[in-house]
C-alpha cells in the first residue's frame, strides 16, 4: 500500500492538509494533483470546516512539477504545458483563492516554481527561517506560473518581481517577509507552533466576513476606486446581514468575548 | 397541485416568479413553462401588478430542458408539442420583465432569460447555449435573440461550440445590464421593478412595445410607430402629471389614467 501524495485532517474547525511525497520535496504528479483536488473538495463542502492549513512532509515546503512525470524525451512530439496549468494548477490556485475562509500556509522548507507559487496564492503564508523561495522557471526556459507573474509585481513590486523570475536566484524566508511576499518569517522549531495558534484562531472568527473581506482585496486588482466603493457597499451589506455580525455587535455592547459560528 | 413555480408579492406592485425546481437545476419541463405562462395570464390581468422579476436559484437560474422529457419525443412529437404556446405565452407579455440571473442560464435557461427585457446578473452566472453538444439546436428562440443581443460573433461562438460565458463577459457583450454580488442580485432586480412600478404605466407600456418593435422593424418604421407612441401619450392625464411635477420641484402622482 503506497502512502496518499495528499493527507486531510479536520479537527475542530480546522483543516490541516500535508503534501505528502516528502522522497521527491512533495512535487506534484497527476495523482498528486487529484488527490489535492479531492481534498478541496472535501474542505469546501464541509461545513464545518473554518480555516484550510498548508504544509509539507519532510524537509521541503514543494517543488513544483515532478519533471520526471513528464515525458519530454528529446525529439518526441513538444508537450503542451498548457494543458497540466488549465487542467491541474490553474484550478488549484483558483480553488484556493476562491475558498471562502482563510488558507495558511506554512513553509516549512524549499518552495520551488509552482511550488512557490501556490505559497503565494494563500491568504496568510508563513515560512521557517531555513526556508526559501524559488522561481526556478527561468533556468528551463519557462515562465512561472500557477499565478506567479500575476502576484509577484503585486507583492513586492515591479523591479524585485523582475528580479526574482528573471534571475531564479533562492529567496530566503527573512528576504521574502522583508519585501512582503510573505506574512513572517519564524524560527523552524515555532512554525508549526504558530501555524496552530494562527489556525485556532481563525476557527473561532467570523468566517463569512472574513471570506468577503477575501473578496473584496483581491477585487480591488481589477476595480478602478469607484467599482470599489460600490463592491464594499455590496460586500458590507451581505456582511451586516450575517450572524456572526449580529452576534459581534450584541457581544461589543454587552462587553462579552463574542461567540462566531462563521455564518 | 405542482409547484414549480413561486409566485410571491404583488403589494407595492413588483411580482416575483421563482423557478423552484432544485433537484433538476430549474431544468425547464413542460409543466414548469405551463405554470409560468399561467402565472403570466394572471398578472396580465392584474393591474397592481406593474413589474415582473423572474429569478431561480443562488445556483441556477435555470440550467435548459429537461433532457429526458425531450428524449422522449419523436418528430411528429416535437412538432406537437405543447411548449410552444407557453414559450409564444412568455414572449408576448405585456409588462416589463426583470429577470435575476444566478448561477447557470443554459440552453433553454438562456433562452427564458432573454425573454425578459432587463437581464441583471450575480458574478457567478454562467450563459451559454450548449444544445449543439447533444446534436440539437436552440429551439426557444436562441439563435434569433442571442444574435440580436450581442452580436453575431459571439452568438455563433457560442451556438456552434456550446462554451458558456461569464457574468463579466455578458455585461461586455451587452446581454445583461448590471452585474451584482449574488446574493444582491434578486434584491436588486426588486429595486428596479420598483422603480418601473413608480412610472406612469400607460408610458411604461408603450416605452417597453417601442423597444421591441426595434427588432422587427425597419428605423424608418419603427421611428413612425414611436412618434405615434409617442403622440398617444399626449392624451394621458399622466402626462400632463409628470411635467407638472417635474416643473413645481415635486414627486409626481401617477394614476395610470
Amino acid at each position: 500500500m503506497t502512502q496518499p501524495s495528499i493527507l486531510l485532517e479536520i479537527d475542530q474547525g480546522v483543516a490541516l492538509l500535508t503534501l505528502n511525497r516528502p522522497d521527491s520535496l512533495n512535487s506534484f504528479n497527476t495523482e498528486m494533483h487529484q488527490q489535492m483536488r479531492e481534498a478541496i473538495s472535501q474542505v469546501r463542502k464541509d461545513s464545518k470546516v473554518r480555516v484550510l492549513v498548508i504544509t509539507g512532509a519532510g524537509r521541503g515546503f514543494c517543488a513544483g512539477q515532478d519533471l520526471g512525470d513528464r515525458a519530454v524525451a528529446p525529439g518526441q512530439e513538444t508537450p503542451d504545458l498548457g494543458e497540466s496549468l488549465e487542467n491541474n494548477y490553474n484550478p488549484l490556485v483558483r480553488s484556493l483563492r476562491d475558498l471562502p475562509m482563510p488558507v495558511v500556509c506554512a513553509v516549512n522548507g524549499v518552495a520551488a516554481g509552482a511550488g512557490a507559487n501556490i505559497a503565494l496564492a494563500c491568504d496568510i503564508t508563513l515560512a521557517a527561517r531555513s526556508a526559501s523561495f524559488v522561481e526556478v522557471f527561468c533556468k528551463l526556459g519557462l515562465v512561472p506560473d500557477s499565478g506567479g507573474t500575476w502576484t509577484l509585481p503585486r507583492v513586492v513590486g515591479m523591479a524585485r518581481a523582475k528580479g526574482i523570475a528573471m534571475l531564479g536566484d533562492k529567496i530566503s524566508a527573512k528576504q521574502a517577509e522583508d519585501w512582503g511576499m510573505i506574512w513572517r518569517c519564524v524560527d523552524d522549531e515555532a512554525l508549526m507552533d504558530e501555524t496552530h495558534e494562527m489556525a485556532r484562531h481563525f476557527a473561532s472568527q467570523p468566517t463569512k466576513g472574513l471570506a468577503l473581506i477575501k473578496r473584496a482585496l483581491h477585487a480591488s486588482a481589477d476595480n478602478s476606486f469607484e467599482q470599489h466603493l460600490n463592491l464594499e457597499r455590496d460586500l458590507q451589506r451581505i456582511a451586516g446581514r450575517s450572524e456572526d455580525y449580529q452576534e459581534g455587535a450584541a457581544a461589543f455592547m454587552e462587553k462579552r468575548t463574542p461567540s462566531f459560528k462563521g455564518k | 397541485m405542482p409547484n414549480n413555480l413561486l409566485i410571491e408579492g404583488r403589494d407595492s406592485g413588483v411580482q416575483v416568479l421563482t423557478l423552484n425546481r432544485p433537484e433538476a437545476l430549474n431544468a425547464l419541463n413542460t409543466e414548469l413553462l405551463g405554470e409560468l405562462s399561467e402565472a403570466l395570464d394572471n398578472a396580465e390581468a392584474d393591474p397592481e401588478i406593474r413589474a415582473m422579476v423572474l429569478t431561480g436559484s443562488q445556483k441556477a437560474f435555470a440550467a435548459g430542458a429537461d433532457v429526458d422529457e425531450m428524449a422522449s419525443r419523436d418528430l411528429v412529437g416535437i412538432l406537437e408539442d405543447p411548449r410552444v404556446a407557453h414559450w409564444e405565452r412568455i414572449a408576448r407579455f405585456t409588462k416589463p420583465m426583470i429577470a435575476a440571473i444566478n448561477g447557470f442560464a443554459l440552453g433553454g435557461g438562456c433562452e427564458l432569460a432573454m425573454h425578459a427585457d432587463i437581464m441583471i446578473a450575480g458574478e457567478n452566472a454562467r450563459f451559454g447555449q450548449p444544445e449543439i453538444n447533444l446534436g440539437i439546436m436552440p429551439g426557444a428562440g436562441g439563435t434569433q435573440r442571442l444574435v440580436r443581443k450581442v452580436g453575431e460573433s459571439l452568438a455563433m461562438h457560442m451556438a456552434l461550440t456550446g462554451e458558456p460565458i461569464d457574468a463579466k463577459r455578458a455585461l461586455q457583450a451587452g446581454l445583461i445590464s448590471e452585474i451584482c454580488q449574488p446574493e444582491l442580485t434578486l434584491e436588486r432586480a426588486i429595486q428596479i421593478g420598483h422603480s418601473i412600478a413608480s412610472k406612469a404605466p400607460i408610458a411604461v407600456r408603450l416605452t417597453k412595445e417601442s423597444v421591441r418593435k426595434a427588432n422587427d422593424m425597419s428605423l424608418a418604421d419603427g421611428q413612425r410607430f414611436e412618434r405615434h407612441a409617442f403622440t398617444i401619450l399626449a392624451g394621458t392625464a399622466d402626462r400632463q402629471e409628470g411635467l407638472a411635477a417635474f416643473r413645481e420641484k415635486r414627486k409626481p402622482r401617477f394614476t395610470g389614467q
